[in-house]
């Protein structure tokens, strides 16, 4: 990923509407698990930054399920970090 | 250097519930109108308020605007401005129900009307029993209303600038207010808006607190601003806290976990709240148990390293009760604190919430300042609603669900007046030959300083300072001493250092410059708390008690008075509170109890 559009999907998630997904979000990435995330995990993750905080919110905290496969297994990593 | 000029009638700063409101009076007027955000408009922190909003609708039961009005100044212990209470309670159903007409999906009652729910401090008949006053729509009705005024603004051809920060005030030598520098973030690129009527609708600044509920975004842009362009900031003393947020992360814990039986204790394990409430304990009223909290940890019997927060016990409750009755309580431990709350009691502290205080407007949305002998002379051009605003109509402490109502009537006012004034005939003035210069310069100086400080470290030496000595419960020699800790940390602030310098997408530049924004008020806050020398409100000191002269420390003889923090030399000047309502008799000063 070029440095532009990382730093752009940074933005959008140490800045958002709710306190706990500034901190869920902010530890993930500069955790560094971005990093260690493959090609195909990585737009996982721009899929679910890109999502209202509520919605994004209720998966993180196993209120709400989806079914794709791959935002879920991206559900589960943003969990463990 | 030559700086690109776009040309608006109206520039509005911030894309939350004030700013969008606003909008949607000028676009609808038919003005050329231009939205700056940091983030895509729903993603405003307006988003986060769930409690509803308060209009006397009287769709449940009984009600009227002088109750709620009774309730207003009441809860803001007087220091509210009556008028601009009179104004707010009076328009509410106004704007709940335009806000229905967008399309807004409030809670309703079987019968079709909105819904409307009960909420701490709303009564009924001045101070009777309680009404139920809030609209809300479900436990989202921010992020509801955010998305119907944004639709709203779509429709209305309102210009939407996202992921812009706006950077600097334009003021001329006359002091009128022409717009402002900002920066594209995708570019890097400083551009100015050049407006007959500017807006800031910038939300609050909770994030000068070590423990906050507020969101990362809420870094007092508009307060930071205006302080550096000469205006004057009101009221900043009083923020209002939750006592229980997670230590170090500042995500609520609902007062419901003491309900449910949940104990507060000290580094000892002691639980400390029967030596402050015997009866009551850990279910004493929200300031009580806040100020138990900051004295325990204030003399030394805090937890953790630095010792800066006590503990919140669940461990000897049922595992199924907590899970059922405290639904999300777990995981937050788990998330927040890293703690398994069924089996390690809760790292705790009390969390800023709200910043009462602001930029000093009219209740028309206008900026106010002293010239001469007036101490609220309008700023030509210059208009504010919302949080990062003071009307005033919270005063010392906000009621319960009126900060949606806030950021509607007086987004609204703001937007009114503007077309009202631009409608006049006030035309674009002649740029400053040196409009950007001062832009520039702090631009230059970041992207060019060697050996300065480092962003990070001196925001959290900014927060804990904010946090230790201007917190929930405050104590007359710990303020004196942060008055030089936050000038030291200014010093600090003035001086940053960032080690990215790349145009496109530089969060390091971004950071520092909210940092530049946060010190305002971060010292407008400590210089103000320090000098209001009784309780009022929210701003409650160890060395103003209860006595019987003095009920709740409050003295109306010589602090019945708004601050006034100027920080073009640090100074403190005091206006009065208006005690006059526009068409109802004044709610007569007296104790504060509920």
């Amino acid at each position: 990923m070029e440095r532009a559009d990382y730093e752009r999907l940074r933005w959008r998630c140490i800045r958002r509407a709710l306190l706990e997904l500034d901190i869920t979000l902010t530890r993930f990435l500069d955790g560094g698990e971005f990093e260690k995330l493959t090609d195909e995990e990585r737009l996982a993750f721009v899929e679910l930054a890109d999502m209202e905080d509520y919605d994004l919110w209720d998966l993180l905290t196993g209120k709400a399920e989806i079914d794709d496969p791959r935002l879920a297994h991206m559900v589960a990593l943003i969990r463990k970090s | 250097m030559s700086i690109p000029v776009l040309k608006f009638d109206a520039v509005i700063v911030g894309a939350g519930g004030a700013g969008l409101r606003s909008a949607i009076q000028l676009s609808e007027a038919g003005l050329k109108t231009a939205v700056l955000s940091k983030v895509f408009p729903t993603r405003s922190h307006t988003v986060a308020a769930q409690g509803g909003v308060a209009a006397s609708l009287g769709n449940s039961e009984e009600d009227h605007w002088t109750w709620h009005m009774y309730d207003t100044v009441k809860g803001s212990d007087w220091l509210g401005d009556q008028d601009a209470i009179e104004f707010m309670c009076k328009k509410a159903n106004e704007v709940v129900v335009e806000l229905e007409h967008y399309g807004m999906p409030f809670d309703r009652t079987d019968d079709g009307k909105i819904y409307q729910r009960p909420f701490g401090g709303h009564m009924s008949n001045f101070g009777e029993k309680p009404v139920r006053r809030s609209c809300a729509a479900a436990d989202r009705t921010g992020h509801a209303m955010l998305h119907a005024m944004y639709q709203r603004n779509v429709k209305a051809n309102t210009q939407f600038f996202v992921e812009w920060m706006a950077l600097d005030l334009i003021r001329d030598e006359e002091g009128h207010v022409l717009g402002v520098t900002a920066m594209e973030m995708e570019t890097g690129q400083i551009v100015i808006f050049h407006a007959r009527a500017t807006i800031f609708a910038t939300g609050g600044a909770g994030r000068i607190f070590y423990s906050s509920t507020n969101a990362f975004i809420n870094t007092g842009d508009g307060l930071g601003m205006a302080a550096r362009a000469g205006i004057p900031l009101e009221d900043m003393e009083f923020w209002q806290f939750h006592p229980t947020g997670v230590a170090g992360a500042g995500v609520l814990i609902t007062e419901g976990v003491r309900g449910e039986g949940g104990i507060l204790r000290n580094s000892s394990k002691e639980r400390f709240m029967e030596r402050y409430a015997p009866n009551a304990k850990d279910l004493a009223s929200r300031d009580v148990v806040s100020r138990a909290m900051a004295t325990e940890i204030k003399e030394g019997r805090g937890c953790g390293v630095n010792k800066d927060y006590v503990l919140l016990d669940i461990t000897h409750l049922d595992p199924a009760t907590i899970m059922k009755r405290l639904p999300g309580i777990h995981e937050i431990g788990l998330q927040f604190a890293g703690v398994d709350c069924l089996k390690e009691p809760l790292p705790v502290v009390p969390t800023c919430h709200y910043q009462m205080g602001g930029i000093p407007t009219h209740y028309s949305g206008r900026v106010v300042m002293p010239k001469g002998g007036d101490m609220s002379s309008i700023v030509p051009g210059f208009y504010a609603g919302g949080e990062c605003a003071c009307a005033s109509v919270h005063g010392a402490n906000r009621l319960g669900t009126n900060s949606l109502l806030d950021l509607l009537v007086f987004g609204k006012s703001a937007g009114d007046s503007a077309v009202e004034d631009l409608k006049a005939g006030r035309a674009h003035r002649e740029l400053p030959k040196d409009v950007a210069d001062k832009t520039l310069a702090r631009i230059s100086a970041l992207d060019n300083r060697k050996g300065g400080a480092n962003v990070h470290e001196t925001r959290l030496a900014m927060q804990r300072t904010m946090q230790d000595h201007a917190g929930v419960f405050r104590f007359g020699d710990m303020l004196k001493q942060g008055v030089e800790k936050i000038l030291e940390v200014e010093k600090a602030a003035r001086n940053l250092e960032i080690k990215d310098k790349s145009m496109a997408w530089n969060t390091a530049r971004t950071e520092a410059l909210e940092m530049e924004n946060l010190i305002e008020v971060a010292k407008a806050t400590m210089i103000s708390a320090e000098a209001r020398k009784e309780s009022r409100g929210a701003h409650v000191r160890d060395d103003a008690p209860d006595t019987a002269e003095f009920p709740n420390g409050r003295n109306d003889k010589e602090w019945l008075k708004h601050t006034l923090f100027s920080p073009v030399d640090n100074s403190i000047t005091y206006k009065p509170v208006n005690m006059q309502p526009l068409t109802v008799e004044a709610v007569a000063l007296k104790t504060r109890s509920y």
